[in-house]
């Protein structure tokens, strides 16, 4: 009778065991299977298109930075379409898109929502041009999604650069007017062009 | 039969000893040593199982004791247990005297209860509860400060991660109660998760002697112990307030103990900070503000035999991190170092904002031991740690509260250790320890993940033997295997996986191509062997000397391994590297102590060589849509450090002191023939110390803080177009900010409210002459001088 009794508890503790291991073995191949989701990254710039149509008809620039791989390795790819017409006027908006979603995700409209904390700076090399602000935020204050900009009077190359600023200081001096200098805030984007007026 | 005579026979015998069992043994307990009585004691009797404790004078009696030979066993924190056969007859009194570690006989002589060294050959310090208590509304790294060679790495005032001998992070194992904290400690703004107000002492010792922790412990180790229980019927506890002028806060801490003298014991702390914005002397630092919330309960039951602890602690840290430290790209920490002051100064606010850090640690222990008679001591323990962290960067939209980084890190432990101690001059000690730990990366912060979702399974196993040949002379030494297993999921820019030209050398690890991203399966393992010996060599009365060796090896951590992508809060992007391979170290010391009636010194010297050592610094840009970023990457190259390290006392006489503590550390990369990155410089601490018993126990300091800068530094600086100007400008990231100078002052009184109460006053004050200055090892020394002039006014309530 004792025997009897000692070989069930001994098969209620031999079940009991294989279960346990059975349990260890399945949660650990279990685990093995999944796989972490890839995480699409949000508010990701890729793309900026500055395009200059000149006032009174002509054809359009295009000026673009494009860096599909973010903060990886590869560096943004710069096009430039053509040359800029001395002494003409442009009308310039820009266009920012993260190309990393199908359809491209356009981040105008986030930037428009916020357009008191963001605005962008435009800087040119060699006197090629001078920019003015077309829109503006609530307060009054510059935004540089649209712009004009006036070529030199004579041929020259330069360095165009556009530059969007996060929280910037805009009541800063001289912010307003478009100079960089005091804005302080963080850098969102910064491109820049190599450029010809001719 | 047979057992029937037993047990007449034990009565029998019981009966014939029950009859002269009403003697009475008392005694006094004196350091054997200096001959001082001994407070706290446990005078236990084995065969009748009764306790005794030494009181103020060491004075110790037990009542309706049997005549004859008696085994008696002495125990104390801070001494050797010790055992002894007493002959009694009739009403006995014996002097004993107990074997205190020569610690205690150096520094600060302390009133009330000790703590012993936890090793006698290595570099260990031991921080006291009265010390403890000064720093209760700062961090542990800013106590530990206060140890010569131990220094900081800081992300401004809140974050502060202790360095031992130029080492921190992964190479400092933190042990808090018995646990080794698992909290990140990886990360270089990732302050550990102490709340100080949980310590009772705090021994750090340095380099990898105390194999019992951990092998990896390069640095060292910081083991964090909860104040001693006595076996009592007691009910008490304290409660520390302060509030200081800088950063307009204030902090709590209370604690309750009732313990039993059966062995019985239940605790519960809790504590609390509340700080604004903190201030530089010129300026406002805006976003510095801190919010500290934490608990801790334990309960068990505690004798010389056998016992048993359950322990839960809860701590969360909210940290806001200075506004100005968060840019853009190269161009904005242009403008950062170039500006004297951060770009974004504002009003004094209690506000934590953006870039913040949110960071909840809990941990939970049980562990049981028991003592078998001319045997050992058995010690078995479960740990399991819960470590949540949240950071917050500046982001736009609908991301604005979403965290850029959400980990759950879970680590479970068990371990065992045998120490045999029988014998009166040789313990072993023998350990097994298994450990999982599971990191999640929880994908909804739409940021990509700086650290992989990974499971990670470590074994160690380790045996120590403590020699006392003679009054003279101890050895330690010590073996340890240990085994770490890594198994990642990581995803990797398709195009940062050819730059890294991992396609030739891990192309096997790939399981998913998504295109623009790989998902990989890195699984790595690690062996390593860590030895150490030592030998302490008690001259005569005052001098002694330590000499010891450590070998130790650590495998890289997930971040030099797995790091990749854009740091904003260091407008850096931060490379980590599958290549690497576990670093190597062999360090040997010496100490020389002298202690003697007016003068009292410790001269510590050490010499680290680490293979393969493991390190991050500048090695070029990326060019990005937001404008350039330096990258840093990490890497490895043989290493030197060694460095003296001072500490010494001298009484003029009972009122009047002066101290000095000094620690000079060198670097070198012995590949590149140059110096290291991120060494502390040479520190120099003098104290005026003068203190009055009369006047209700008055102590003050005044002390004055020598930096010197940082002359030994890698050249990393680089230079880089800036467009907006259109010119090449020189990035300044490596020369170390000018020496500074400071004064700081402390003093203390204490009044008896009643026979069970006192109150003590604490005023401090830090940076008395405001000056304005920046530290080599702080993070944040680019974007904002350091702090300025604090008051702190700390009540203290003994009850």
């Amino acid at each position: 009778m004792k025997t009897i009794k000692k070989t069930n508890t001994m098969k209620t503790f031999k079940k009991i065991s294989i279960l346990f291991l059975a349990t260890l073995v399945f949660s650990a191949c279990s685990s093995d299977d999944d796989s972490p989701i890839p995480v699409n990254e949000e508010e990701v710039i890729t793309t900026l298109t500055a395009e200059f149509t000149p006032v009174g008809g002509g054809s359009t620039i295009t000026l673009r930075s494009r860096d599909l791989d973010g903060d990886g390795p590869n560096p943004p790819v710069i096009t430039v379409s053509g040359p800029f017409a001395v002494s003409t006027t442009y009308n310039g908006r820009l266009i920012i898109l993260n190309e990393t979603e199908t359809p491209a995700e356009i981040i105008n409209s986030e930037i428009e929502e916020e357009d008191d904390e963001h605005q962008f700076f435009f800087q040119a090399t060699n006197g090629i041009g001078t920019f003015n602000y077309v829109d503006f935020d609530g307060d009054g204050n510059p935004l540089g999604l649209a712009f004009t900009m006036t070529t030199s009077q004579s041929a020259a190359t330069g360095r165009l650069t556009i530059t969007l600023r996060h929280e910037p200081n805009k009541d800063a001096a001289g912010v307003s007017e478009g100079d960089i200098t005091n804005a302080g805030g963080e850098t969102d984007i910064q491109a820049s062009f190599s450029v010809m007026v001719q | 039969m047979k057992y029937f005579i037993l047990i007449v026979a034990c009565c029998v015998f019981n009966m014939t000893y029950s009859q002269k069992c009403n003697s009475k043994f008392s005694g006094e307990i004196h350091d054997f040593h200096d001959g001082t009585p001994i407070v706290g004691a446990t005078v236990y009797i084995e065969s009748i199982d009764k306790y005794a404790i030494s009181d103020i004078d060491g004075k110790f009696s037990l009542e309706n004791v049997c005549d004859g030979s008696l085994a008696v066993v002495i125990e104390h924190v801070a001494c050797e247990t010790k055992q002894l056969n007493v002959k009694i007859s009739g009403d006995t009194f014996r002097v004993i005297n107990l074997e205190h570690h020569i610690e205690e006989l150096k520094e600060i002589k302390l009133k009330g209860n000790s703590t012993p060294k936890l090793m006698k050959t290595s570099q260990e310090t031991v921080l006291k509860t009265d010390v403890i208590e000064r720093y209760s509304s700062l961090s542990l790294g800013d106590a530990l400060k206060q140890i010569s060679g131990v220094s900081s790495i800081n992300t401004g005032n809140s974050i502060v991660k202790p360095v031992i001998n130029g080492l921190h992070g992964s190479r400092i194992v933190v042990m808090t109660n018995g646990v080794r904290l698992q909290d990140q400690e990886w990360g270089i703004e990732h302050a550990p998760n102490i709340d100080l107000n949980t310590a009772g002492s705090i021994n750090v010792i340095k380099g990898a002697n105390a194999l019992a922790y951990g092998g990896d412990a390069i640095g060292g180790v910081i083991v964090i112990k909860p104040s001693n229980i006595s076996l009592k019927d007691s009910l008490y506890g304290k409660t520390i307030v302060s509030g200081q002028t800088n950063g307009r806060g204030f902090s709590l801490s209370s604690s309750l103990i009732k313990t039993y003298k059966k062995g019985w014991y239940v605790g519960a702390q809790g504590s609390t900070k509340r700080y604004g914005d903190f201030e530089a002397p010129d300026y406002n630092l805006t976003n510095t503000g801190l919010n500290s919330k934490g608990f801790s309960v334990d309960a068990g039951y505690k004798t010389f035999e056998q016992g048993f602890d359950v322990y839960y602690s809860y701590l969360n840290n909210e940290i806001a991190i200075l506004r100005s430290s968060h840019i853009g790209n190269v161009e904005d920490l242009v403008n950062a170092i170039n500006n004297q002051q951060p770009l974004v100064v504002n009003d004094f606010s209690y506000d934590i904002n953006a870039p913040r850090q949110d960071v909840t640690h809990q941990i939970f222990k049980s562990n049981l031991y028991k003592r078998f008679k001319k045997f050992g001591r058995l010690e078995l323990q479960y740990d399991f740690q819960n470590n949540q962290r949240f950071e917050f960067d500046i982001r736009v939209g609908d991301d604005r509260d979403k965290p850029a980084i959400d980990l759950t890190l879970k680590t479970h432990t068990i371990r065992t250790e045998l120490k045999l101690d029988s014998k009166s001059n040789v313990t072993y000690s023998f350990g097994v320890n298994a450990g999982y730990q599971n990191n999640f990366a929880n994908p909804d912060t739409g940021v990509r993940r700086l650290i992989p979702d990974y499971d990670r399974y470590d074994a160690g196993i380790f045996t120590i033997a403590n020699y006392r040949m003679n009054d003279k002379i101890n050895l330690d030494f010590g073996l340890r295997y240990d085994f770490n297993r890594i198994d990642a999921k990581k995803f990797y820019q398709t195009s940062r996986w050819e730059e890294r030209r991992y396609d030739d050398d891990f192309g096997d690890i790939v399981i998913d191509d998504l295109g623009t991203q790989l998902l990989t399966n890195p699984v790595f393992d690690y062996h390593n062997v860590s030895a150490s010996a030592g030998i302490e060599y008690q001259m005569d009365e005052t001098n002694s000397f330590i000499f010891n060796y450590g070998l130790s090896n650590r495998a890289p951590n997930p971040s030099e391994l797995f790091s990749d992508g854009l740091h904003h809060s260091a407008a850096r992007i931060e490379l980590g590297d599958l290549r690497i391979k576990q670093e190597t170290s062999n360090r040997v010391s010496g100490t020389y102590s002298h202690s003697g009636n007016s003068l009292n010194f410790n001269l510590e010297a050490f010499y680290n060589h680490i293979g393969d050592y493991i390190f991050i610094e500048p090695t070029g840009t990326e060019q990005t849509i937001r404008g350039a970023f330096p990258v840093w990457s990490y890497g490895q190259t043989n290493a030197a450090l060694f460095g003296l390290d001072l500490t010494s006392r001298y009484k003029f006489n009972e009122r009047w002191s002066f101290s000095n503590k000094s620690s000079l550390i060198k670097g070198r990369d012995l590949d590149f023939e140059r110096a290291l990155i991120d060494m502390p410089s040479f520190k120099s601490v003098n104290i005026l110390g003068y203190s009055n018993e009369k006047w209700l126990s008055f102590n003050s300091e005044l002390q004055s803080e020598l930096v010197l800068r940082q002359n030994d530094f890698p050249n990393n600086n680089f230079e880089v177009f800036i467009p907006s100007t259109g010119q090449m400008v020189l990035v300044d990231i490596s020369t170390p900010p000018p020496a500074y100078h400071l004064l700081h002052f402390q003093s203390d009184i204490t009044l008896n409210i009643s026979t069970k109460t006192d109150l003590n006053i604490g005023l401090n004050v830090t940076n008395i002459l405001n000056r304005s200055y920046r530290e080599y090892l702080n993070r944040l020394r680019y974007f904002a001088d350091d702090l300025g002039r604090n008051v702190m006014l700390q009540l203290k309530l003994n009850y």
